[in-house]
């Protein structure tokens, strides 16, 4: 089978946060940056499962400049075998899908893998977009993938339930938590990865219909406020004139 | 290992809040391969490790079953050529993986500092072909765990007056003596054990578990390694085949050489357990209020945390240049002791001032702080004394010996 990963870099979950050029970009500076969790630990690792069940190849592709390499060397070491990088930063989520698309149109994959969103943006808008780019049958959010039979069986979490969702190859999927588990690369692994082609392409032209007007940072939580367990009114008042939820 | 009262150890769902701490950029002048490293040798510890290590080192028992995870994630021996079981990596790779190891746990750093520097390496540098294709694979992949033999029961810093020895007996040696404080050892399947030919020379051999009149009975009762096993080599009149024998090297320098080794893994170690110690500190003083506000605005602890940060630093930059030095094999087995000895003394010190920021918080096991300090007690003194280690700086400054 012939799968793809796309991948992207996201700030640590402790990155002190702040924007610059009039709060219209992040900022990134002193910013430690990772491989998108769900990118890593689920639609890598399930790709990997895949392929290790099925035979194939895994080519993780990542739209970005020279700095996200360390993330692209880090799903090679995890177990991908070749790697695409588009040559040029991501400015949008369109702009990112057509350049995946662009690429994933001559190559015929079974199936395209993405995290559910990225943890800076909280888009989830690629996985979508590279679909119907591609004219493929698109799974959202899906926590697990039975690939036992010909045909493949996700599952969606949804409100009060799953939905089962029965489907052949060629399609785009995007894989939550519960898809698969977190694979730690290894000193070997890491090594290996060196040996592992990195093909960097030229993006393509795109035109934007979007873009940011400006972030701005959420409001400062208040401290906790303790109440004394026998001073209910006090409590009640605080709900009521403070909190306004009563 | 045999322990009575055996409990099972399960994971504590208490998270590892550790976060990274690089105040002048030292990350820059590492590479991608020693990032990629380092952030897989921390994931692994945070996910593997500190759930356990509390409980571990209370009951004082070590969890033998990382030998299996410290391979699996290449931490024995990744300097070592990918053929005899290493990761083939640089000598900085090999100090961040001791970094991030002993962020968690000295014992911990420990059983993999054994396994790769003092057994691994000895058998990879001083070994015959047939020696390392028959250990090296099986030592990389955990399934067999070493441990090395010098230090004996009346002689510590003096390894050169070791009483234990061989006497040649045809195709094998017959060995007698004992050697004291060997980590790994009532655990380990072989011991790279130093000894006296009948000449006066100092010869390694490789002993095997089993082999009739070998023992290895545990220490108990240490305050510090608690999570790392401890013990003795006890040898009656054992018989190695001649086989056995290290055939490249002669001399202190053999011991010596792999000390070399684990002590600038050391020097690298240390400075992970300093960084989680001003990180909890670092923390709690944000966390902490006193006289209504964090106890991290008041001037005294500002004092110790800056300092704290300001040593971390200058280590930092220690064992980066260290390990370039190394990376071009030009790391000198005295630079190597001042790196060891400032490093190491620098992490004491830093748990000692994370302590009191912690207050009384600070002597229980809810943080990690007085397991790192009486776990230093040990890095302190093993792999040659803060004392000698000084003496070895002033041996080579003036070209004089003060050890006799
Ligand atoms: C937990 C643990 C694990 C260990 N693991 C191993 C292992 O795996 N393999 C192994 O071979 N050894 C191991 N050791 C032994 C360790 O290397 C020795 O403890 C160390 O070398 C010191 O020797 P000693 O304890 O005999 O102290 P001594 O040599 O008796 O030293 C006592 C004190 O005297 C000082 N001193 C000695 N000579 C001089 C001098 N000439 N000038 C000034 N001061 C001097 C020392 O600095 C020290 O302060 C381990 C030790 C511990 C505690």
């Amino acid at each position: 089978m012939k799968l793809l990963v796309c991948i992207s870099k996201t700030p640590d979950t402790t990155a002190k946060i702040s924007f610059k050029d009039d709060n219209t970009q992040f900022n990134g500076d002193g910013v430690n940056f990772i491989l998108n969790p769900y990118d890593e630990w689920y639609a890598l690792v399930r790709a990997i499962e895949l392929k290790e069940q099925k035979g194939g190849t895994v080519t993780v592709i990542n739209v970005g400049d020279s700095s996200n390499d360390i993330i692209i060397r880090k799903a090679l070491a995890i177990g991908a075998d070749e790697a695409v990088r588009v040559d040029q930063p991501a400015k949008s989520s369109i702009d990112t899908a057509k350049q995946i698309a662009e690429y994933a149109k001559s190559q015929s994959f079974d199936v395209i893998f993405l995290g559910k969103e990225t943890i800076d943006y909280n888009g989830a808008e690629v996985g979508a977009m590279v679909a119907e780019l591609l004219e493929l049958p698109y799974v959202s959010f899906a926590s697990n993938m039975d690939s036992s039979a010909e045909h493949f069986v996700l599952t969606r979490d949804i409100e009060g339930g799953v939905e089962e969702i029965k489907l052949n190859a060629p399609f785009v999927v995007s894989a939550a938590k519960g898809m698969a588990e977190q694979r730690i690369p290894n000193m070997r692994g890491i090594m290996m990865a060196k040996r592992k082609p990195l093909n960097v392409i030229p993006g393509i032209e795109t035109s934007s219909h979007t873009g940011v007007k400006s972030f701005t940072l959420p409001a400062e939580k208040d401290g906790v406020k303790m109440i004394d367990p026998d001073n209910m009114d006090e409590l009640v008042r605080l709900l009521k004139e403070e909190a306004k939820v009563l | 290992m045999s322990h009575a009262n055996d409990t099972v150890i399960t994971k504590s769902d208490k998270t590892d809040r550790y976060q990274h701490h690089d105040y002048y950029g030292v990350d820059q002048l590492l590479s991608e391969d020693h990032l990629l490293a380092r952030d897989a040798v921390r994931d692994w510890v945070k996910q593997e490790v500190s759930p356990i290590i509390e409980e571990y080192a209370e009951q004082a028992k070590c969890p033998v079953h990382l030998f299996k995870g410290l391979a699996d994630i290449g931490a024995f021996g990744p300097s070592l050529p990918l053929k005899y079981g290493g990761g083939g990596m640089d000598e900085i790779a090999y100090g961040v993986i001791m970094q991030e190891l002993e962020r968690c746990d000295s014992g911990l750093r420990s059983m993999a500092s054994v396994q790769g520097s003092l057994v691994m390496y000895p058998i990879y540098k001083y070994g015959s072909e047939e020696q390392r294709m028959k250990y090296l694979p099986k030592l990389g992949s955990g399934e067999f765990i070493g441990c090395f033999g010098l230090t004996e029961p009346d002689h510590g810093s003096n390894p050169s007056g070791m009483l234990t020895n061989v006497v040649d007996d045809g195709d094998a040696y017959i060995l007698n003596g004992s050697k004291m404080w060997i980590t790994n050892s009532p655990i380990a399947d072989i011991a790279v054990v130093w000894a006296k030919r009948e000449d006066g020379r100092i010869i390694g051999l490789i002993v095997e578990k089993g082999m009739k009149g070998f023992s290895a009975p545990e220490i108990h009762g240490k305050w510090s390694l608690r999570a790392s096993i401890t013990g003795e080599l006890v040898f009656e009149d054992v018989r190695v085949p001649k086989a056995n024998v290290l055939p490249n090297v002669e001399g202190l320098k053999g011991p010596l050489g792999c000390l070399s080794k684990a002590r600038y893994g050391i020097a690298w170690g240390a400075i992970g357990a300093a960084l989680d110690c001003y990180d909890s500190a670092l923390r709690y003083s944000q966390e902490r209020i006193q006289f209504g506000k964090p106890i991290a605005q008041f001037q005294l602890t500002q004092k110790k945390l800056a300092e704290m940060i300001t040593e971390i630093t200058k280590a930092q930059l220690l064992a980066w240049r260290l390990g370039s030095l190394a990376n071009d094999g030009k790391a000198s087995p005295a630079q190597i002791s001042m790196a060891k000895r400032n490093n190491v003394h620098m992490a004491l010190e830093i748990a000692r001032e994370a302590r009191q920021i912690h207050g009384g918080m600070g002597i229980t096991n809810e943080y990690p702080i007085m397991r790192h300090m009486m776990n230093l007690e040990t890095v302190l003194t093993y792999e040659g004394t803060h004392d000698i280690h000084l003496l070895i700086t002033g041996m080579d400054v003036t070209g004089l010996n003060a050890f006799k």
